[in-house]
């Protein structure tokens, strides 16, 4: 009989293969599917994201864990309703114009989805109008940009601009990430926050949702 | 003959940021020397981080280079005023622009420059749509940017494309991809050269170093003959050198042995 650790091993080890074999045993036992996600899928993600920032795993590895824990979720999903995993914020993230590089927001999005928050992920290249108009869409609670490259950085700056402009600022928290970027560069364009990587963002976010 | 494109003065980095606030000119001599040194071809100069202060750093930068070293500079910014700064000072030979590509505004914007200073050009292949995944799509752009270069009179010899490395980490094909559009620039435009920052082919993984010396010898294999790189990179340099050798463009294995008896081989 599989058990919740075992599905938590299975996401930590990205067994892939596995993991729907071993989920289905726990929905057939009557495990509540809520449980197998937030102690099973959630807890084997939680063990992954210190891992990675202490490099002791790399991002291939945390990219299947996560593809591990979402071919899980499939199963799961269709029995549960939405209300039942109450989300901790919204986050709307993306690349900035002219930049496509996106792996650090992707890792990003994983670990935000396993803390309990929604995302909506624009994808790469997203010009300053697309971040004022996905604001006024999904009225998010935080705004992420990402940029790579030091041709890239100003567009925060603009992006920021736009939506000070458009009357949306206050209502958001904007945090940005990526290789060029520093605190100092985040407080010279007026951002609310800053991190160095993946798992330190998602902490970020969730002092900026209890502050 | 490989073009080398030396990448470290770079305000990105911490130390040559400090070294630009400090005006530490001889910090910069330093880099711009070891790496002329070292092989680089060229001495690449980006300091787009400098917000508010980046034309006058730019100028800066470009003097003081020039002043210590022989070798032409690629001038690297995301602001066509600033290229335009930075090119109109330079006198050690053509100078390369990094870069141009089809994004409609960076298009516009550096198509100018390129004639205005004959500069050499990096041309990534990307455009309006974005960063082209198969090497199909990137073959797409390629030819647009090609067509819209020759008809403003740019020789082929002065493009280098980029075919923009992606990291095997999270693209298990990014690697593949390149290797074939190198093979496929080189039979539809052969008088082509080639630029690519390689190091981001390990992003994400331990041991990079392995990684970027290995793809250095394979890209090098199907044709790629230009690198943006850290020259002073004494092993990743011995790979190239050897590599030249054993690709047969190293006449009488001239340079390997040079390398040999100045002990960069080790």
């Amino acid at each position: 009989m599989a058990t919740l650790n075992d599905v938590s091993q299975c996401v930590l080890d990205g067994e892939l293969d596995e993991v729907k074999a071993l989920v289905q045993q726990l929905i057939d036992a009557g495990i509540d599917p809520i449980t197998i996600i937030n102690d099973g899928l959630i807890a084997g993600m939680n063990i992954v994201a210190p891992l990675f920032k202490s490099g002791e795993m790399f991002v291939p590895e945390v990219m299947e864990s996560a593809d591990t824990m979402n071919e899980g979720m499939k199963l799961l999903k269709p029995l549960i309703t939405d209300g039942d995993i109450p989300s901790k914020g919204k986050i709307i993230i993306g690349t900035v114009n002219g930049d496509l590089h996106d792996i650090g927001k992707n890792l990003l999005i994983m670990m935000m989805e396993s803390r309990g928050y929604t995302v909506v992920d624009l994808g790469v290249d997203i010009k300053e109008e697309a971040f004022v108009a996905a604001v006024k869409e999904h009225k998010p609670d935080i705004v992420g940009m990402s940029s790579l490259l030091t041709t890239t950085m100003m567009k925060m700056d603009s992006t920021i601009k736009q939506l000070t402009k458009e009357g949306l600022r206050d209502q958001i928290k904007i945090i940005i990430g990526g290789a060029p970027i520093t605190q100092e560069f985040a407080e010279d364009i007026g951002a609310d926050g800053y991190s160095e990587d993946a798992s330190t963002a998602v902490e970020l976010c969730d002092r900026m949702m209890t502050a | 003959m490989l073009t080398i494109v030396g990448e470290l003065i770079n305000t990105s980095r911490a130390a040559v940021k400090e070294a630009v606030l400090n005006k530490d000119e001889a910090y910069i001599r330093e880099l711009a020397s070891k790496q002329a040194k070292s092989g680089a071809t060229y001495i690449d100069v980006n300091c787009g981080n400098m917000i508010n202060i980046e034309e006058e750093t730019m100028k800066w930068l470009v003097n003081i280079v020039q002043d210590e070293v022989d070798i032409p500079l690629c001038i690297d910014s995301p602001d066509a005023e600033v290229l335009d700064v930075g090119l109109s000072l330079c006198k050690n030979g053509r100078p390369m622009i990094n870069s141009i590509s089809d994004e409609d505004e960076r298009y516009a914007a550096v198509l100018p420059l390129i004639k205005k200073y004959n500069a050499k050009v990096v041309v990534l292949c990307m455009d309006s749509t974005g960063m082209p995944n198969t090497s199909e799509d990137r073959m797409k752009v390629v030819r647009n940017l090609h067509a819209k270069l020759s008809k403003e009179g740019i020789a082929d010899e002065d493009m280098y494309f980029d075919p923009l490395v992606k990291p095997v980490s999270s693209v298990a094909t990014a690697g593949a991809e390149v290797l074939n559009t190198v093979k496929k620039i080189k039979e539809d435009f052969p008088d082509v050269h080639f630029m690519c920052g390689l190091s981001n082919i390990s992003y994400g993984l331990p041991n990079r170093s392995i990684l970027n010396r290995l793809f250095v010898v394979q890209t090098m294999t199907v044709g790629m003959d230009g690198y943006v790189l850290d020259p002073t990179n004494t092993k990743m340099m011995a790979g190239i050198i050897a590599s030249t050798a054993t690709l047969g463009m190293d006449s009488y294995c001239g340079k390997y042995i040079k390398a040999h008896r100045k002990g960069l081989l080790n």
